[in-house]
Parts: C-alpha cells; structure tokens; sequence
C-alpha cells in the first residue's frame, strides 16, 4: 500500500511539475528594448539597445548576430517598399539630468549582414530636445499609415511627453516645416500602430531595468486620427496618464515592455516586447513573442499555450476531437434520478483511461468530433517538442492523454492517430491563437504537399486538413481543461 | 522529449550578459543619487521662470476647470531630500516622511504668497499660483526658481469653498512620485509607490464637504522623477464636481 502511494505521489509530483511550465523563446533570446521584429532575406530580425540584435531562421531560436552601428538604444524597423527603416535613440535617457537626446534615422537595403548588399546608409538626425523642454528624445518607433502613405515617428519617455513628428517616407529624414506634437505622458517605448479605421498608441508605463522587481506594463490608447487625442477605454487621455493594459507581468515573466507588432495574415498577429526578467532563465531579460488579440476594438496580449492536457473544441458546434472508438459505458453508476436522497451522496470517479484502452484498436485509428464527456478517448497531452518553431511557438506534439498515441496529418490531406509518436513531420503541430482567442492548428507538413493546411471540422462530427479561413468558425478550435 | 529540451535551459543559463548596454531609463541602476550631479546643460541655463507652467494667483473668482481639477495652489519651495530611487515609497517610508515636522504648524497653516518658514539650512518661500493646466508642474516649479529638482518633498495648499454641504464626495489624486491628502485635517488618500501622475490614480474614500470653506493640503515626495499631481473631487456617481469656488485664504 505504501508503495503504491508513493509511486502515485511521485508521479503526481511530476504531473504538477510538468503541466503549466510556459514556453519561451529558445536559444539566447537575451535583448533588452527589442525593435519591432522585421523578416529580411527568409530570416527574423530585431535589434535592440546597445547595438547588435537577435536573428532568427524560424522565430523560434533566436541567437545573436545581427548587426546596427550607432549604439545608443531602442531602435525600430519599418521596411517600406524593398528597403528597410532603422531608428534608434543616440541616448538611454537620462535621469536627475541629461534628457537632451537625438532620434536618427538610416536605411539599409537588407538586415542580413552576410549579404552584399548589407551597408547602411549614413545615420540622420530626425528629432532632439534640448535638455531642458518637455521632452527627453529616446525610443523612437515608426508607423506607415496605410490609409495615405504618410510615415510617422514616435518617441520620448517620462521627462515631459511622447511627441509625434513626421518623416518623408522616401528619404526617411523630417518632413520641412513639420512640429512636433504632444500625444501622452508617463510612458516611454511608444508604438503607433493602426487597424481598422483607429490609430492606436502603445507606451510602456511602470519602472524598467529593475529585474524582478520591473513594474514594465504595456498600455494602449486610441484616436480617430493619427495626431490625437488618445484615449483610453475609459474615456481618459493618455495626456493624462489613461491606457488600457494590454500586457503585464505573469507566467514567471516580469516587466513586459518595448511593443512591436506583426501580422502574419489570416488572423493572426504577434506581439513582441521583452520581458525584463525571466526566472526561468535566471532572472534575464529576453525577447517575447505572443499571441495579439483583438477585443472590442483594443488590443490585448495572449497567452502561448502552455503544456497541458486539454479538450480540443471545435467552434463550430463545440464538439471535441476524439480518437474513433466504441464509446464506452461507464458502468456501476445509478440513473442520476429517482434514487433514495437520504443515502449518503459519495463521489463517483471519472472513466479512467485503464477502463477503456484495451477496447481500443493497437494500430492506426482515425479521428471525430463528438459529444465532450470528459472520456479519455477526448482528452489530449499537448506538450512542446524541443527543436524547429515558428514565430513565438514550438511545434507540439499532441497524444492521447496518458498514451503516447499521436496526431498525424496524412499525405491525402486527413487525420489519423498512430500507436507511438516518432516525432515525424507531420505529427508536429503549429499552434497559434487567433485575435479573436480561438486557435488555429496546422500540421508542420502534409506528407508530400505544399499546401499549408490546418485543422477544420468539415462536418460537426468530422475533423480534416483544408486551408485555413478566418471567417468560418470551421477553422477555429478552443483548448479547455474540465 | 521533456529532459532535452529542459536541459537546454540550464546551458543559457550560463551565459553571461555581456555587451548589452542597459540604461537606466526611469529608475537609476543601485549607487547613482541623483541631486548634486552636475548636469552641464541644465547648469548654464541661467534664464528661468516658473513660466508659462505657472502664473501668479489672482483674488479673482475661480472655480475648477472644466474637468474638474483644481488649478490654485499654495506651494512651497522643495524641501532639499537625499532620495536615491523611488523604490523606497511605501507606505510606511511615506508616512515617517510626512509626519515629520518641518516647519511650525505644518498641518494646519495657511501661509500668506511670499511667507518663509526655515526648513533645516533651507529658508523655503510659499507661492500662491495658479496652472493653466489641469495639473501642477512640481518640476517645473522647482525647475523656475533654481531649487533642487529631484529627491525633493513639496507641501501644497488649496482651499475649496462649497455651497452646500456634499456628502458621498471622492477625492481623486494623480502624483509623481509618492505624495499624502489631507481633507479638513484629516489623512484622505495615500499614494505609495513609484508613481507616476495619472488622472484619478487614487481615490479617497466617500468624504463629506463643508458648506463653506474646505482646506485640501497635500505632500509629494520624488527622487529621480518629474513631480507633479492633478487633484479634483468626485461625486457619487464618479463625476467631478465643478459648483465649487477655489481661494488661498
């Protein structure tokens, strides 16, 4: 008996320890006021204070090499048309003094520092303040406003305010004649974005370069048009202090701030920021990379999905995935009606996977979606696989809980389950949380295709691999614990 | 699969930080007090003014702008602190710091624009003034007159004149950095931490306005920050109250 229990301890011991560890970025994704990540030449990119940057090949692994003269901090990318952008702020800042700072501004044809066609253009001054005025001229950010090609450049920090001033999209210098304008307060690491008829302005508040004990927070404000005001959700200029969060510390991650924003298309966008101190990887500041959602018109960071074992719900009729197999009765359990209420109500435990895998074909088995009954032939252990990602994920594997029974995408665009998960291709799954909070779910690769499929419920009770589309229920999948 | 990719966070962990140079934007790295630092800019910048941030009060009718802040203060020259980060702004280092007496009757007096008190070495004059925006520039206060800027404490002033009584009223407080609010002598709201001044940050809890006079007095404290604060009343149903008339008497 007291083996038994602590062979169970343990093991619970270990189901504790391994459920609900985030995953970060890997490699050495150490940077501190990341630029917004740009995509040169197939690879990632951003640079960040001090010089130098992180590339990436899969915006997964992130290692050092990236190049930008100029030191100072905080730079930002813009690629317009075929070049790209770079800004960045001659000075960190100062404190109890030194607030006269410069904004410069440089092109380069790629970030890719192997090319030929690597060099940089020479660095121009964009902006400054003088020391003394409202103002301490750092942390620069640019948005090229789609809706008329105007290109705008944010910056500032807690002396005094965040100004906008405009550039030329063509020559990346001060547009002749151009003010700056006063657009908030109490923050620094601004970031212009724009989505849907709204100009949103990000800026991170709190206290930075403080390890742990970072009170880095992002908050956002929003405006009809680019010069303000922006407000917050609560009718509050950001001229006066307003911002609603969009991220702040959780998940042993502490002090989130530098915004960068990505689209990757298809309803899907990423955040990006650093963290000022990760305990997991002793307390540094790294990269981060999560999912953006989009609620009500406000932005609001995600979660990556942590290891876990889930019901995969499908949002179209809210039926889960499930291996096809005879569902099994639970048997011994009265008819919840008509019984005899005075008899002492106990407990009934759940259907246990024991209980039900020896029914269960040893091969292949295909897939459905069906009534969620907490069944064990319903409930998956996704768990990341150490290697190749994509842009703030791993791949995953996905097993039946307590089996090592995987999903697998089939070379004709199907699903099926095998015995043992071999860490093949298409039993390796991309997940990404969509803006609106639901996921989509796409195999690595469809054995000998090209196309980029993902999981879809062509039927209520029939899961397959087709293209993905962001307005269709069909494609959207929720990952629940009950 | 779990003991491979774990070990891969033991090998960065061992990886030293080096060549990332990280600045101090908003809260100084350990060993930097701020105060007597010399900076060359601010140093030769000998023409200053506590304008356009402040002009002096008038005895004119005043009531609370538009939103409801109270623009017509008495303030007092900073009072010279040594205050290294703004970590240190609990509520209880808030509280040692506010009760301490520094001048006579610190919690009761209404100075005249222009009376001294002798705060330790310091000889500090009070200003009645009044902003043409919602909140009081501490910074630039201290910044006008050729005072100590940061690791400072300011005390301030204001009397609102009600005509009625109100009950179920808020006081709502934005500060930079860490400050204290007194309403008709009693303690109203505390803002701890290393602030900064967000509009209706802190809110009191339900007071009652005088018919009459009210006296609203307050402190901040700062190290490396640019003080400031924004003060208005709320009613019960979170506005701001405007039929209300401000003086320094």
């Amino acid at each position: 008996m007291k083996l038994i229990i602590k062979v169970l301890g343990t093991i619970a011991f270990f189901s504790l320890w391994s459920i609900g560890i985030v995953i970060a970025q890997v490699g050495k994704p150490f940077i501190h006021d990341p630029s917004t990540i740009a995509e040169s030449d197939g690879k990632y990119y951003t640079f960040g204070t001090g010089g130098g940057g992180l590339i990436s090949e899969d915006g997964w692994t992130w290692n050092s090499g990236a190049v930008r003269p100029g030191g100072g901090a905080a730079p930002d990318i813009l690629k317009i048309s075929d070049r790209y952008l770079v800004v960045y702020g001659a000075t960190g800042g100062g404190l109890a003094g030194g607030h006269n700072g410069k904004i410069l501004t440089m092109w380069n044809k790629t970030l890719d520092p192997k090319s030929p066609d690597f060099k940089y253009s020479e660095a121009v001054v964009v902006a400054s303040s003088d020391g003394i005025e409202d103002n301490d001229s750092i942390d620069p950010s640019l948005l090229l406003d789609p809706t008329d090609g105007k290109l705008w450049l944010t910056y500032g920090t807690y002396f005094g305010y965040i100004r906008l001033v405009e550039l030329d999209p063509k020559t990346g210098k001060r547009m002749e004649g151009n003010k700056a304008l006063n657009i908030a307060i109490d923050c620094e690491a601004s970031d212009l974005i724009y989505r849907d008829g709204w100009y949103y302005l990000l800026g991170t508040h709190g206290t930075c370069c403080d390890g742990p004990n970072s009170t880095y927070n992002i908050v956002v404000g929003r405006s009809r048009k680019v010069t303000g005001p922006y407000v917050d959700n609560i009718g509050r200029e950001m001229l006066k202090g307003g911002g609603k969060l969009v991220v702040a510390a959780g998940d042993r991650l502490i002090g989130p701030g530098h915004f960068g924003r990505t689209v990757l298309g298809d309803g899907v966008e990423k955040m990006s920021c650093h963290y000022e101190a990760d305990l997991d990887q002793g307390g540094r500041s790294v990269l981060g990379i999560r999912p953006l959602l989009w609620k009500n018109g406000w932005p609001v960071a995600g979660d990556n999905l942590k290891e876990g074992t889930y019901e995969i719900e499908s949002e179209r009729r809210g039926y889960a995935l499930q291996i096809d197999v005879d569902f099994t009765r639970m048997a011994g359990v009265a008819r919840g009606f008509n019984r005899n209420n005075d008899e002492p109500v106990k407990p009934v435990p759940s259907q246990e996977l024991t209980d039900v895998v020896k029914t269960w074909p040893t091969g292949n088995i295909g897939l459905t979606i069906g009534d969620y009954m907490f069944r064990p032939h319903q409930k998956w252990t996704i768990t990341p696989v150490a290697g190749a990602g994509y842009l703030g994920g791993p791949y995953y594997k996905i097993v039946i809980a307590g089996t090592d029974r995987a999903l697998s995408a089939t070379a004709d665009g199907e699903l099926i389950t095998v015995p043992t998960f071999t860490g093949a291709a298409e039993q390796l799954w991309r997940i990404d949380q969509s803006t609106d909070g639901t996921y989509r779910i796409m195999p690595k690769v469809v054995p000998n295709s090209k196309e980029q499929l993902a999981l879809v419920s062509s039927g209520d009770s029939t899961p397959t691999l087709a293209r993905y589309d962001m307005n269709s229920d069909n494609s959207k999948w929720n990952f629940r614990v009950h | 699969m779990k003991i491979k990719f774990k070990a891969l966070l033991p090998a960065v962990g061992f990886i030293i930080l080096t060549g990332l140079n990280v600045h101090g934007q908003s809260a100084p790295p350990p060993g930097r007090p701020p105060g007597p630092r010399i900076d060359p800019i601010t140093e030769h910048d000998s023409v200053r003014s506590i304008a356009p941030f402040f002009t002096p009060a008038t005895a004119a009718k005043k009531t609370p702008n538009a939103e409801g802040f109270i623009q017509r203060w008495l303030l007092l020259e900073p009072i010279n602190k040594s205050i290294r980060s703004n970590i240190v702004f609990t509520d209880d280092y808030l509280k040692k710091e506010f009760e301490t007496d520094y001048f006579p009757n610190q919690f009761t007096v209404i100075p005249k624009d222009g009376e001294k008190v002798k705060v330790g070495e310091q000889e500090l004059a009070w200003h009645a003034l009044e902003s043409p925006t919602f909140n009081m520039k501490l910074f630039r206060f201290a910044y006008g007159l050729k005072k100590q800027t940061y690791a400072v404490l300011f005390w301030a002033i204001t009397i609102v004149n009600s005509p009625l009584e109100m009950k179920n009223v808020r006081l709502a407080v934005g500060s930079n950095g860490g400050s204290m609010w007194w309403v008709n002598g009693k303690e109203a709201v505390i803002l701890d931490g290393d602030r900064r001044m967000v509009m209706d940050d802190c809110v009191s809890t339900r007071l009652t306005l005088n018919k009459g006079k009210n006296i609203i007095r307050g402190a901040v404290i700062n190290g490396p920050g640019l003080s400031d604060f924004c003060v208005r009343l709320l009613d019960e149903k979170g506005e701001p109250i405007k039929d209300l008339t401000i003086s320094l008497q």
